[in-house]
């Protein structure tokens, strides 16, 4: 590789620090390897036809006229797929959801048939070709009307359904919680939206399925998150035996949870391999992946506090409705629907919290877990965090004092929240004073004091979330069954080069560097000498997956814990070469040597050729060196941060420009301290896009209106101010190497953070709260006395 | 109908259907997959590409406009094993996350350098402002191209 990198010294550390990444020399060179760039001998394209409408009776399909055109191979529908049992798959919440829809169509864009083609262009134009008669039904749009005895029944597939109820969850003490409000000096009520989003990873998603008919081994190159998980559930989908599944996630570019779920394009597309032989590429293109894959969000909440007049907060109350479309895709453990929207009491150290929530179906695309939330916790931070700006509001006390005011002391931790979370370790004041410091608070109060004279608005918007990632612990946790824990792999080459092994998948994290360092700092080997292994169900031990910060609580544990016990063999192999017992020995990173005489000394190098070697190694020790462990966290971890955003707003236009946006984060031990910048900026672009700028929104007949990227509108370099980060470390005492996890931290921390600065500004026009996306129509709403909710 | 280019500097000729477009005649005819493609309405730049060394949206733009044309992709950038600034400055301030829309923004960035070699954030932003990146929020980016300003050698690609 011709590159400038740094000499060997602090830039490039045998284990922790600021490392530039092993995947970067391909990808900046165009040598990536995505799924739309993989071509095989022979392969088919396939495209899917939508439905139009959001909710209609499927009356006839007439495929005869596409059947007939060149190049169109195979044209599938639903009722071709019932004929062999697969025309419903299994979402990830134990609920069903049409491949292709048999009976009637339940959102707009629902998948309908599909085409196979010798080309991509051919099988969209056959599409056309397609012709379908829908009998309209009444749409079930409006959340708060789902329920409504006079609405259409949407899940008529599940026997004895009368209505369009998903779930009822409530978790805390009502009672209790009841008994604080009605002794409160103070209580502010606030409804709180969280609109639909969505996580629009640059690369849409899509496969390439080749069943060989004849050995019955399916390779199944996939947009993936989670290949392990998604080779199970196609084991029990298409009844295919695990053994001869093979998922591989090559490059991804971007997933924030989208590339979570099993798609029925997946699925299409494993069926057309296997029906005719041949493999076959779906790829989806920009509006499918919008209107069709795992939303995020779309809660309705109802948030109440209870206070002391000085500001103390006393209890949190939600009620909260929730959208989860035409089938209940969301990907989180089933004991816990709503996600960990239990952590909605924040970072403060209250005497009671109640929520309760009422799912319910809607004519719309499924998902409901998605876009960098760690399982809802998005939307519980966003509550908890606008409800604490609405009580300093109340009380006219300033939003960093009243936080200040409030936050779980260093001395409670481990602290149990009032909803049943242990928050592992935390030390949250210093966090927000750092945050404080670096954005010059008391200066920016003065300047805005200054402008509101002149009639300027600029606005001051506070965050401090806790986050709680890492799923998790095995006994509670699990996805369709199956057990949130992470296995890990690691060997060592005679030379001392060594492979690891992982069941988790970068969709742009760094895996293959963090991890290779994860291994360097336990063992000593220097990263370049370590090559990650991962997104290949072949070649990687069973796990989860990426999502929900989970990587580095767990399968970084996994990690840490496979290395030290192939340091522990190391060790007696040492004692064996250095003729002293495995107790004299000292570890120096890289190296053993004896205690008192460091001129006796073995390298891991060394050590690993002992091990493969000639001549005897101590009793009862094998050769080789390497091993495997599934790790089982015992509990989650809880970063945490302190988040300050800067605004200034229009009177004129009712434009909102992000200033500055200053964020400190604890995600504890860090392992690169350059990724972990980068994705934190990451997440605060996610939370500018959402605060400000995008909505997946619907017309009255259930017409999807963000269809693309001019709709729905993500953030440029334009609306993205430069970014201010700082850190604090506060190690996880039960996570092997104290770290934390980080991946959604700043999607999580950073939406309320811009909505307080937006309604701080508005503060002379007495606004009090508006929903998000805070366009400037939507700002304009506001300033003139309106509050319209967004859903 | 033929269409006939020049791609980093490789005379390229090809039938194609008159409608196809730019980008998918560079992955799937000519096998050049560091360019992506994103979205269906011009908006996310994973697809730009330089046409006589100014950025373009290849999906933008039909196979057959590019005929008679001096087209560099990513992988026109690396010339004779040597790294252009832009793709050092990407590595070196870590521009890039999962990597889908960095060929994109690196062109641009190279177009924007070979006709102002010191250009402010401000000029920086602006000039990447049709490109979507969804993971480094922009911050890296900028640094990146900042980076490849102040290393940069004279280069020829794309101009
Ligand atoms: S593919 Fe999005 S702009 Fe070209
Ligand atoms: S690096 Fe992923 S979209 Fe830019």
């Amino acid at each position: 590789m011709t590159t400038t990198e740094p000499a060997p010294t602090e830039e490039r550390p045998i284990g922790f620090g600021k490392l530039l990444r092993k995947e970067d020399p391909r990808l900046i060179r165009g040598m990536g390897n995505f799924v739309d760039d993989i071509q095989l001998k022979g392969m088919l394209h396939l495209a899917i036809l939508r439905s139009p409408m959001a909710h209609a009776k499927i009356v006839s399909i007439d495929k005869s006229a596409a059947e007939a055109m060149e190049g169109v191979v195979a044209v599938v529908t639903g009722e071709d797929l019932a004929g062999h049992g697969l025309a419903w798959m299994p979402t990830l919440s134990n609920d069903v959801q049409a491949v292709l829809a048999t009976d009637k169509v339940r959102f707009q864009h629902q998948e309908v048939a599909f085409v196979v083609a010798t080309d991509r262009y051919i099988a969209r134009d056959a599409l056309e070709q397609i012709d379908v008669e829908y009998e309209w039904i009444d749409p079930v749009v409006d959340v708060r009307t789902a329920m409504n005895p006079d609405v259409p029944v949407i899940r008529t597939d599940l026997e004895g359904k009368t209505d369009n109820h998903v779930f009822d969850w409530e978790t805390g003490d009502a009672a209790a919680t009841q008994a604080v409000f009605d002794n409160a000096d103070v209580v502010v009520k606030q409804e709180v939206i969280y609109p639909r989003s969505h996580p629009a990873p640059m690369e849409t998603c899509g496969c390439v399925a080749d069943l060989n008919r004849v050995s019955g081994q399916l390779n199944l190159w996939s947009t993936t998150q989670a290949p392990h998980a998604h080779r199970t559930v196609y084991a029990l989908v298409a009844g295919l035996p695990e053994h001869k599944i093979r998922v591989i996630a090559p490059d991804i570019g971007g997933g924030f949870g989208n590339k979570v779920p099993i798609y029925p394009g997946y699925v299409c597309a494993i069926v057309a391999s296997l029906l005719i032989g041949k493999p076959v590429k779906w790829m989806e293109d920009r509006t499918e992946n919008l209107v069709t894959t795992g939303f995020a969000r779309d809660y309705v909440m109802q948030g109440e506090i209870a206070a002391t007049k000085e500001g103390k907060i006393l209890a949190i109350r939600t009620d909260v409705l929730a959208d989860h479309g035409a089938f209940n895709g969301v990907a989180a453990p089933v004991k816990y629907p709503a996600g960990f929207f239990g952590v909605f009491t924040g970072s403060y150290d209250i005497e009671a919290a109640y929520c309760s929530m009422k799912a319910v179906y809607t004519n719309k695309a499924p998902g409901g877990v998605a876009y960098a939330c760690s399982f809802r916790i998005t939307e519980a931070v966003y509550l908890v965090e606008r409800m604490v700006d609405v009580l300093a509001l109340e009380l006219d006390m300033d939003s960093a004092e009243l936080r200040l005011k409030n936050l779980i002391k260093e001395d409670q931790f481990p602290y149990e929240t009032k909803t049943g979370w242990v928050y592992d370790s935390g030390n949250y004041e210093p966090a927000l004073r750092k945050a404080m410091e670096m954005a010059g608070y008391d200066e920016l109060r003065r300047e805005q004091a200054e402008k509101r004279e002149r009639g300027e608005l600029m606005g001051i918007g506070l965050s401090f979330f806790t986050e709680a990632v890492g799923a998790g612990p095995r006994k509670d946790m699990d996805i369709l069954g199956l057990g949130m824990a992470d296995g890990c792999e690691l060997r060592i080459h005679p030379t001392g080069k060594a492979v690891v092994r992982l069941s988790v998948k970068t969709q742009g994290q760094g895996h293959e560097t963090t991890f290779a360092q994860i291994v360097a700092e336990e063992i000593g080997i220097p990263p370049e000498d370590i090559e990650v292994v991962h997104g290949d169900t072949d070649n990687t031990p069973f796990g989860l997956g990426t999502y929900g910060s989970r990587s580095t609580p767990v399968s970084g544990a996994a990690a840490a814990l496979v290395t030290r016990k192939v340091r522990d063999k190391a060790q007696i192999i040492a004692s064996g070469m250095l003729e002293v017992s495995v107790a004299d020995l000292e570890w120096n990173k890289g190296s053993f040597s004896v205690k008192g005489d460091p001129s006796k000394s073995v390298t891991i190098q060394d050590i690993a050729m002992k091990a493969h070697g000639a001549g005897d190694l101590p009793e009862g020790i094998e050769g080789g060196l390497e091993a495997q462990i599934c790790y089982n966290p015992e509990n989650l971890t809880y970063p945490f941060g302190a988040y300050i955003c800067v605004v200034d707003v229009d009177p004129g236009t009712a434009e909102v420009k992000v200033r500055r946006f200053i964020a400190v984060d604890d995600c504890g031990t860090q392992i690169n301290p350059m990724i972990i910048e980068g994705q934190v900026h990451g997440g605060l672009a996610d939370g500018v896009g959402m605060a400000l700028m995008q909505m997946i929104s619907f017309d009255e007949d259930g017409n999807c209106l963000s269809g693309s990227l001019m709709e729905y509108l993500i953030p440029t370099a334009l609306e993205t101010p430069d970014w201010e980060t700082g850190h604090t470390v506060t190690p996880s005492p039960h996570h092997p190497i104290g770290a934390k996890g980080v991946g959604e931290s700043a999607t999580v921390g950073s939406p309320p953070a811009v909505v307080n600065a937006v309604v701080d500004a508005l503060r002379p026009y007495g606004v009090k709260h508006a929903d998000m996306p805070l366009t400037p129509s939507r700002v304009w709403e506001a300033m003139q006395g309106n509050h319209t909710p967004p859903i | 109908m033929q269409v006939n280019m020049n791609i980093n500097g490789e005379a390229v000729s090809e039938d194609v259907e008159a409608r196809t477009l730019l980008v998918h005649f560079i992955r799937d005819d000519v096998g050049l997959t560091g360019t992506h493609w994103g979205c269906d309405t011009s908006n996310c730049g994973t697809c730009v590409v330089l046409i006589d060394g100014e950025p373009v949206k290849s999906c933008t733009t039909l196979a057959a406009m590019a005929s008679g044309h001096d087209i560099t992709t990513v992988e026109g950038l690396e010339v004779d094993n040597v790294l252009d600034p832009v793709q050092e400055g990407f590595m070196q301030c870590h521009g890039l996350q999962c990597g889908f829309c960095t060929p994109g923004m690196m062109l641009t960035a190279r177009a924007l350098l070979n006709n102002n070699p010191n250009p402010s954030e401000e000029v920086i932003r602006e000039a990447i402002s049709g490109q979507i990146c969804r993971c480094t929020g922009y911050s890296t980016i900028v640094r990146s191209i900042q980076w490849a300003a102040e290393h940069g050698t004279p280069v020829s690609v794309g101009n």
